[in-house]
């Protein structure tokens, strides 16, 4: 499908449309707040919350026999927190490290949540049908209540997130500076925390529990690789969070069978492929030519200078001297020598070098440096 | 009435004592340097006093009243190691933070807090670095930044951890200066330090502590080798005061 039709398709298309809306919304959220969690190094908290929340909508059908997304997106949101409170209460109380506090409570609650899908998965009755799309996500069964519940909530959650954002860029730089301002730092990482907690929930439906915490982390890892602000990471992130989740929902949604948790998911990859590539300064690529221009310039400053040392050793001013002499000083003298023949810094003497005004200058130059 | 005055502080994590019954009293326009062996609590001690770390025992008054009603009074430069240098921010956005107290929930810095940045950041020598990456700063430009940001707090009263760790001869003198002229105006200031050597020219008086206060009080009388070694365990006999 070309841009055009897609675009056209985009906009006609009830069903295409409300995917793509929705899908934009989980992107922007997860993406703006997902920048929090990766700065201050918690991006596997994302990974707990979204299968923590599992258990949450198969309880939250059985106690109220309804699929109304509101129902399980509060179930979703209670189990993810009670996850995350579960991972501070472990490793207050035990010797747990966080990380295997993250690796227990992701595998209990994502195991429980299993267990329970598919006890509900083995009654008679039909209502149950669709419950399992949480697990990978689909966005092809999105329906309009589910997107303005996804809107809203996501509303309210970047709403918070700008209302509070002095002290959330405190929270994340420096938690005891904060502190000793008077801040209380603990409730605002809650606070964070349960932002978090509903980026993550808006997005199961579409994404699923098991790859969530990709949207959580990818768009805010690349946004930080072109930016080196807050708040256009943030932005940066959001942007990417909703070009992935569009992108990939919408192809899914048009290809059959293709689970869309996934194929978002595979979106923001390339994304971030691209950011650790190509990005300015931090890119690796740039990083690789910088590291190249700058051997590049030391090797041509060491032969400048050995034929300026070799010069001072003679009488006459202007002495000429075989590569052959330098290539005992530098290696890769020939083509240094080369390079700097283009410059105008040396100049060839018969089958000999010497160094021109302008490289006898540069050279001085360089040594009074 | 002193500066701060600190009573009984006791800090103990698990089982093993980190403070253990710790008196501290600092009269107002004092230099006080904390110096100790590692693992002597002194970083403890500040953060006890700021309320970071919850005491077993002690209290903490800073100009005759609990600390928690004086934060306003209270500025803090944490170690320049804590925190994250690579964070997507700017050197006047960190100094800005210093602000933060005074504005209040919500509100974002205005015109007056920016120029009090900027005025701090002249103080410590960084005033053309306001708009830069601070990931870029070298390990000296980080900590006048710290320091500028205590600064724009203007307190009355100074927490540094270690502000001289790792500086280059430049920071160093700078922030000599910046200590002598906020002693001039009258200003409280207790550091944890650890170049034992400069303790005598930069501070006013010290107090060794190891767990447990050894001795505290004016430079002259209490940074005696006796009590260095005391408190070092005799590893310190060549810091004393003509030694080395």
């Amino acid at each position: 499908m070309s841009g055009d039709l897609l675009a056209i398709g985009l906009f006609s298309d009830y069903t295409l449309r409300t995917v793509a809306l929705g899908s934009a919304a989980l992107g922007i959220t997860s993406g703006a707040l997902g920048t929090f969690a990766v700065l201050r190094r918690q991006s596997l908290l994302g990974d707990a919350i979204s299968h923590a929340a599992l258990p949450g909508v198969a309880l939250a059908f059985l106690l109220t026999g309804s699929k109304a997304p509101l129902a399980l997106v509060v179930g979703a949101a209670l189990a993810g927190f009670v996850g995350t409170l579960v991972v501070m209460g472990v490793t207050r109380t035990t010797r747990i490290k966080y990380d295997s506090a993250l690796g227990i409570v992701l595998s209990v609650f994502f195991g429980f949540g299993l267990v329970l899908l598919t006890f509900i998965q083995r009654r008679p009755d039909a209502t149950q049908a669709g419950l399992d799309r949480f697990l990978f996500g689909q966005a092809a069964a999105l329906l309009r209540r589910d997107l303005v519940t996804q809107a809203v909530l996501g509303a309210v959650a970047l709403a918070a997130m700008l209302l509070v954002w002095k002290e959330l860029k405190l929270l994340s730089f420096d938690p005891d500076f904060g502190q000793s301002l008077g801040f209380p730092m603990r409730a605002l990482d809650v606070l964070l925390t349960s932002l978090l907690v509903t980026a993550i929930v808006i997005g199961l439906q579409t994404v699923g529990v098991v790859l969530m915490a990709a949207m959580v982390i990818a768009p805010a890892a690349a946004a930080r690789q072109w930016t080196d602000r807050l708040g256009l990471v943030a932005l940066v992130a959001g942007l990417f969070g909703a070009a992935a989740g569009v992108i990939g929902a919408v192809v899914s949604a048009e290809a059959e069978r293709l689970p869309t948790g996934p194929t978002i998911v595979l979106c923001a990859s390339a994304i971030v492929l691209v950011s650790l590539l190509f990005a300015p300064r931090r890119g690796l690529l740039w990083r690789e030519a910088r590291g190249r221009r700058d051997r590049r310039r030391l090797r041509l400053a060491a032969v400048l200078e050995d034929l300026w040392t070799l010069e001072r050793q003679h009488v006459d001013g202007a002495h000429a001297h075989s590569a052959a002499v330098l290539a005992v000083m530098s290696g890769g003298a020939e083509r240094s020598l080369a390079e700097l023949e283009q410059q105008g810094l040396v100049r060839r003497v018969g089958d000999e070098w010497a160094l021109t005004d302008r490289g006898r200058a540069e050279a001085a130059g360089r040594e009074s440096r | 009435m002193n500066a701060i005055e600190v009573t009984d502080m006791t800090v103990a994590y698990g089982e093993k004592p980190v403070l253990w019954d710790v008196d501290l009293e600092v009269r107002k326009g004092v230099l006080m340097a904390i110096v100790g062996p590692n693992g002597a609590g002194k970083t403890t001690l500040i953060r006890a006093v700021l309320g970071l770390v919850k005491p077993a025992a002690g209290q903490a008054l800073v100009h005759g009243r609990p600390y928690a009603a004086q934060r306003s009074l209270v500025a803090y430069v944490p170690q320049r190691g804590s925190v994250d240098w690579d964070f997507p921010t700017s050197v006047l956005d960190v100094v800005l933070m210093g602000r933060y107290g005074r504005i209040g929930w919500v509100r974002r810095p205005g015109k007056v807090d920016r120029e009090a940045a900027r005025e701090a950041l002249a103080q410590v020598g960084m005033a053309d670095l306001a708009g830069r990456q601070i990931s870029q700063l070298s390990g000296g430009q980080q900590q006048r930044v710290f320091l500028a940001r205590a600064l724009v707090q203007h307190a009355e009263v100074y927490f540094m951890d270690e502000p001289f760790q790792g500086v280059d001869a430049t920071t160093e003198k700078a922030i000599v200066e910046l200590l002598r002229a906020l002693r001039e105006q009258g200003k409280t200031v207790v550091a944890v330090h650890h170049d034992l050597q400069t303790v005598p020219e930069y501070f006013d008086e010290v107090t060794l502590l190891n767990v447990r206060r050894i001795a505290s009080g004016a430079v002259d009388e209490v940074f005696t080798e006796e009590n260095l070694r005391r408190t070092y365990g005799g590893r310190a006999a060549l810091f004393g005061r003509n030694g080395a």
